[in-house]
């Protein structure tokens, strides 16, 4: 591949000075981007830079508000993704649109069906989707039941999607991100094989090893704008992070030793749906970190934890009392708070307002209130919560609804460090905030760790994890390994143990297949 | 819900989905009116003229009590997303129980009284609790089996009726309550403070009953825990879960109140009216209950004066039949309203919320989604 | 091709499943019926009520299932079904029964349209505007009731003037004496052998003396697997209620598609109600549809959402409605059949979920407790049968099913 050739082709597609403004926020600024066939062309960027924003107008799911969008060279409006599917573009989404109750089938199929005297047929589908399958080499069965397909395969559904249609283009948003590294690796072959086929390939992410490594060109995303573009062969990776963070990398924090103080979070076998054996101890001041692949049943042990859960055997103890039989509220009586990993789901009640939501789970407003509730207390509490974490709101009587991914995290971290915890369960805290709040939320957490709290953190993001655990603890397929202090670890030993490639002393032999 | 500052802005969106609905459904019946012949305007004045009178007014308001009852029953489980839809037949259960306890012994008048009432919401209560646990044990719908249970509950009725309560009666009905266990008229009281009503007109104790437990149940859900507590589990069961509120807890203890709200529904008439259970007993009002409490927003003030619109819409039909026109017009405004204020207050929250939105972001300097010098972990 | 076919229909676990509980059930009758001598039980008079009863039920079921199936759940069915009676007598006194037929159809579309109106363009809760179009469609047929009806011969103030015409039945030749025909079930039912006869009679009552109406009824219902399962429209359907968000990706008009789910399922239910009118009775009256749009969702519930097990539903609960009516002191036999049943699933499920069954097994002893020292069930309890044996399938099947996965989320683009 040569994007350097002198008599080069048009671009297939070509972005042009694209500019996006939503109310208050820009989030897109003089983007420029040219893609051509055979191309994998990354575009990297920091979380929150401006990347979805940019796929989602080149999918037609938003409109820019200035520049221009060109196919082959010509103007088009893409008022819908239907219309950049007409113009031959798909999207591979990271959060999977597919129909669990259906057949691998009927997902790709649906929307583009072949029909025959009015009803389906599936015999021409069927054969269209194995054609589609083995050129570009990507094995699923068409009859399966998507509900009973792991993730690898889902991706591979969504892929088959967007070839069936006759895409010419593919946007892959985030792909590795649920992924293990071996199906890492065979998406990069999946990517490869349309390379060969002359699509164009537009591969967004966040990690500049795997953006080196699969690419042929890279486009660097800061701050909404476009900051660079060049050949991935050109790249120097240290220039590259420059570039992204448009500084120094940050470097990792000055760690004050953690651990020593009293165990206050103590597992020993703990079972539940997904969870076996699960045996662990977080001390007074210390952060131990869950590392591993996400479905290997992280959320199961912290729900197990919390009480949303039923154990099915093992023992929990919370500041040395036995919990393994109380109720959530008498969990957190002991000292136990939770930052969960799905905060609309689980942390807010969104129509409610901020002092309602600061008091949900608050044993101290609880027990203020005994069985008539102190607003005044409630909302003056919320307030300082408020001004403390730097959330911004007019007032602490707006619904929840109203404030920003980000302030609802900090309201959220704010809520369950104020209750003055002995251990905190954080899945995910970070996740799909901005910078700035997930910089206050992690200072929050060393500050309260440096305090004398147990952290409990459950993270995907390797770089969090690493840089804000003790001691880091990996779990696969429901096990988890011994703990390994986190000076002992590198990125690629973790990657090892997420997979199972390093065998542990642990009975888990057997596991590995 | 509370809605962010601007005084005013919150009344006015309170009222204007109510005021909407309204209008939408005189609109509708006007409509129907004409399609039928009849003369709208001359149907809506006559409906005035008789509504207003003084005697009509204290009918409508002793009629509303019942609907209040009943709205405030359906209202306590709408608040947390559960749906008793099987008020109906806990208040009839609860009125025929409540009867047969009444006459079975005897007590001085206010201790009678009581006790009646007791038995009333224990009964309700007990009604609503079979589909709470059902829902809790094994998952039923409670939609479909406090629905079915009404008609369970008309046939063990029938049952108890006959072969019970009133077996060998020739009204099919059971005794008539003595005068303890009635409720008293506020007639008196009326005279006090100087109103004086036509002959023949009683403003029933239910009223009183209602206001009481209005002003009572209104408390409840606000100012309570439990109302907090009902209130989370209702916006967002999960996370009310995660935060130690026990959502089969929750569940169970507001299908009892609930019920035991129902079961108030039936005494207005069993103590103020009928003073006995038969198969003739009033029927009905749980599923009018219903309307009330989708009209009333779930709030105790809303559904007191949702419940007492009802009742003057009812009472003042029945002027209709004697000039010709049928008085089930009425049944479709009721209809008509209760569909146009839930849509007319979905429109609503959707308008509060974009503004909410709005206010934040305007309340609040903007921020780029990515500053120019990210903060990385700091140290 | 690769060797990885479809495992073939008969062999699918949504198939062999309720053959197999078919057969269970068919030996439990049997076997109380041999036991206790009461014949009409599997009698082919009761059976044939059975279907008589089974059919508003199923379709009111498959008018849930139409709408379920595309994300919109639909508690107003018993509304339309009103709905269907009272437009169905109206033009059945006109015009003559199948008029009727017809303009209960009409009339169930357009309550169907306000349901779709209100859920999929305004995005109600639509259990809400479920229970307000019951309330509403109350009050419309007592309006036209009394308005349409006043007056005329038979007709009251919640009653309609009888129907004009009847509809008239067809017996399958040969096996159940059509044209003339020897009946050669009916002669197998009259043995009264063990199992033999019980299935004789069973068949008999599914193909003597069948309406016309049920013969539709029973088009209907394959009709809609043709179209919900066969074809492109019914693929899409289906999508809009397991991931509308995907299908809308994908260029599927999610919200045409609900609205065409609830049209279909709000003319199905006004068909029910129509077969009210005109087969199961011959007038309109006030409270005839006896909820049962929603034993008729609770039968949809029981199948699982899918066609074959909603019309089981219906059968079930049609059946519970026949002995009630037919031969109300049958109904206390039932009690020993659902001891022999509870007996039987305790004996299932023994492996999987010991405590459960122990459960069952102790409830057997119980009815069958209640069966030892009980004559009969008091007649007032016997109307409550169909309640609550649906009430009971609801306990027993509410935990391990499949919904579409969006019942009940109304879709707007890009959330919220």
């Amino acid at each position: 591949m040569s994007p350097h050739a002198v008599h080069e082709p048009p671009p297939l597609v070509e972005l042009r000075g694209i500019g996006k403004r939503y109310p208050g926020v820009v989030a897109n600024r003089d983007v420029n981007l040219a893609v051509h066939p055979g191309q994998i062309h990354a575009v990297v960027g920091e979380n929150g830079a401006g990347k979805s924003t940019l796929m989602r107008i080149l999918y037609g799911e938003e409109q820019p508000d200035e520049g221009e969008l060109l196919l082959d060279g010509e103007t088009v409006r893409l008022r819908s993704p239907a219309d950049a599917i007409a113009a031959g573009i798909g999207m591979v989404h990271q959060h999977f649109m597919l129909a669990e109750n259906l057949t691998v089938l009927e997902n790709v199929i649906l929307g583009a069906e072949n029909t025959r005297w009015g009803l389906l047929d599936r015999r021409s589908g069927r054969r269209a989707v194995r054609e589609v399958s083995e050129r570009y080499g990507l094995d699923v069965d068409p009859d399966a039941t998507v509900e009973h397909l792991g993730v690898g395969q889902r991706q591979r559904v969504e892929i088959l999607k967007v070839l069936y249609r006759g895409a010419r283009v593919l946007i892959f948003d985030e792909p590795t991100a649920v992924l293990v590294p071996g199906e890492v690796r065979a998406l990069f072959g999946s990517l490869a094989g349309l390379r060969a086929q002359g699509l164009a390939v537009v591969f967004i992410s966040h990690k500049l090893d795997e953006v080196l490594a699969v690419s042929d060109h890279i486009t660097v995303i800061r701050a909404g704008a476009s900051v660079g573009s060049f050949a991935t062969a050109d790249a120097d990776p240290r220039r590259l992070s420059r570039l992204i963070v448009g500084g120094e990398l940050p470097a990792p924090a000055a760690r004050r030793r953690g651990g020593g103080g009293e165990v206050v979070l103590r597992l020993r076998g703990l079972r539940a749906e997904a969870v076996a054996d699960a045996t662990l101890e977080v001390a007074q001041g210390e952060i131990l970190g869950i590392a591993g692949v996400q479905g290997n049943g992280q959320t199961e042990l912290i729900e197990a934890i919390m009480g949303i859960r039923a154990v099915s055997g093992g023992s929990l103890h919370i500041a040395g009392r036995e919990a393994t039989h109380l109720g959530t509220r008498g969990r957190r009586r002991l000292g136990l708070a939770c930052i969960p990993e799905d905060r609309h789901r689980q942390a807010l009640a969104l129509p409610a307002t901020l002092w309602e939501n600061a008091m949900l789970g608050s044993e101290d407003l609880r027990r203020r209130s005994r069985w008539r509730v102190d607003r005044k207390a409630a909302r003056d509490a919320t307030g300082r919560l408020v001004a403390g974490f730097g959330i911004r709101s007019p007032s602490v009587d707006v619904p929840a609804a109203a404030l920003s991914g980000g302030n609802q995290q900090k309201l959220v971290v704010g809520r369950e460090l104020g209750g003055r915890p002995k251990v905190l369960l954080a899945a995910h805290p970070t996740r799909g905030v901005d910078v700035g709040a997930q910089a206050v939320i992690w200072e929050r957490l060393r500050d309260a760790r440096d305090d004398g709290l147990a952290v409990l953190l459950v993270g995907a993001d390797l770089d969090e994890l690493l840089g804000l655990s003790d001691r880091v603890q990996v779990m696969l397929r429901g096990r988890l390994s011994p703990a390994v202090p986190v000076g002992e670890l590198t990125v690629e030993r973790l990657g090892r143990m997420m997979t199972g490639a390093e065998p542990e002393p642990v009975d888990s032999a057997a596991e590995n297949r | 819900m509370r809605p962010a500052r601007t005084p005013g802005w919150g009344v006015a969106s309170t009222l204007a989905a109510p005021a909407l609905a309204l209008l939408i459904a005189l609109t509708v019946s006007t409509a129907v009116l004409a399609a039928v012949g009849a003369s709208p305007s001359r149907t809506y004045l006559t409906m005035l003229e008789f509504g207003v009178r003084p005697d009509s007014l204290v009918s409508a308001v002793n009629r509303s009590a019942i609907y209040f009852f009943a709205g405030l029953a359906v209202a306590v489980s709408f608040r947390m997303n559960l749906f008793n839809i099987g008020v109906e037949g806990q208040y009839r259960f609860a009125a025929l129980l409540a009867a047969a306890a009444g006459t079975s012994f005897d007590l001085p008048g206010p201790l009678h009284l009581a006790v009646v009432c007791l038995v009333a919401v224990l009964a309700g209560a007990l009604w609503a609790g079979i589909a709470a646990v059902l829902k809790t044990w094994r998952g039923v719908s409670e939609v479909l089996s406090t629905l079915l249970l009404n008609y369970v509950a008309t046939a063990v009725i029938a049952f108890l009726l006959a072969e019970v309560f009133a077996a060998g009666s020739a009204t099919g009905s059971t005794p008539e309550l003595p005068p303890s266990a009635r409720l008293p008229e506020l007639d008196g009281l009326l005279a006090l403070l100087g109103v004086s009503l036509p002959a023949g007109a009683h403003l029933g104790g239910a009223v009183l009953g209602a206001v009481v437990l209005g002003v009572a149940v209104h408390l409840l859900l606000t100012r309570t825990l439990y109302g907090y507590d009902l209130r989370m589990s209702g916006l967002n069961p999960a996370a009310a879960h995660a935060h130690g509120i026990d959502p089969r807890r929750m569940i169970i203890i507001t299908m009892l109140v609930s019920g035991g709200l129902a079961g108030l529904a039936g005494l207005p008439d069993l103590l103020g009216n009928t003073y006995r259970y038969g198969v003739d007993f009033p029927s009905g009002a749980g599923f009018t209950g219903i309307a009330v409490a989708l009209l009333g927003r779930n709030s105790p003030l809303g559904i007191a004066l949702s419940a007492l619109l009802f009742g003057f819409l009812e009472r003042s039909a029945l002027i209709l039949d004697i000039e010709g026109i049928p008085k089930e017009i009425v049944t479709i405004m009721q209809g008509v309203i209760v569909i146009s204020v839930v849509v007319a207050h979905e429109l609503a929250r959707r308008m509060d919320r974009r503004r909410t939105a709005r206010l934040v972001r305007e309340g609040a300097p903007a921020t780029p989604t990515a500053p120019a010098t990210p903060a990385g972990p700091a140290a | 091709m690769r060797a990885a076919t479809p495992r073939p229909w008969w062999r699918r676990p949504h198939v062999v499943g309720p053959v197999l509980a078919v057969v269970a059930v068919l030996l439990a009758v049997s076997m109380v019926r041999t036991l206790t001598g009461t014949e009409a039980l599997t009698g082919s008079g009761v059976v044939g009520a059975t279907l008589r009863l089974a059919v508003p039920i199923g379709l009111a079921g498959l008018s849930g299932l139409w709408s379920e199936r595309a994300g919109v759940a639909n508690l107003g069915i018993e509304g339309m079904m009103i709905i269907g009676t009272v437009c169905g007598a109206w033009a059945g006194y006109a015009y003559g029964v199948w008029a009727g037929v017809l303009a209960g159809v009409v009339g169930g579309v357009l309550a169907g349209l306000l349901h779709a109106v209100v859920t999929v363009t305004f995005g109600v809760d639509q259990v809400v505007c479920g229970v307000a179009v019951n309330i509403l469609a109350v009050g419309v047929a007592r309006f036209l009731c009394v308005v349409a009806f006043n007056g005329l011969p038979g007709a009251g103030a919640t009653q309609s003037p009888p129907v004009r015409g009847t509809i008239g039945t067809i017996s399958l030749p040969v096996l159940a004496g059509g044209w003339g025909t020897p009946d050669l079930l009916g002669r197998l039912e009259q043995t009264h052998w063990f199992l033999l006869s019980d299935a004789g009679g069973i068949l008999r009552g599914f193909l003597h003396d069948v309406s016309w109406f049920t013969v539709v009824a029973v088009a209907l219902v394959l009709g809609s697997v043709l179209v919900l399962w066969h074809t492109a429209f019914g693929l899409r359907l289906r999508a809009a209620g397991e991931h509308p968000a995907a299908a809308d990706s994908l260029g599927v008009p999610v919200q045409r598609m609900r609205y065409w789910a609830v049209l279909v399922s709000g003319g199905l239910a006004g068909l029910a109600g129509s077969y009210l009118v005109t087969v199961a009775s011959n007038v309109y009256r006030e409270g005839q549809t006896g909820g049962r749009g929603f034993i008729g969702l609770a039968a949809m519930i029981f199948g699982n959402w899918r066609p074959a097990g909603t019309v089981g539903g219906a059968l079930l609960f049609g059946y519970a409605d026949a002995l009630q009516l037919r031969q109300s002191t049958a109904v206390h036999v039932l009690i020993l059949l659902a001891a022999v049943l509870l007996w039987m699933a305790a004996i299932v499920g023994l492996r999987r979920r010991p405590r459960l069954s122990g459960v069952m097994a102790l409830l057997g002893m119980t009815a069958f407790a209640v069966f030892q020292t009980t004559d009969a069930v008091p007649t007032q309890l016997v109307y409550a049968t169909p309640y609550l044996a649906t009430l009971l399938v609801l306990v027993t099947t509410a935990q391990r099913l499949r919904m579409p996965a969006y019942v009940g989320v109304p879709y707007r683009r890009g959330g919220a």
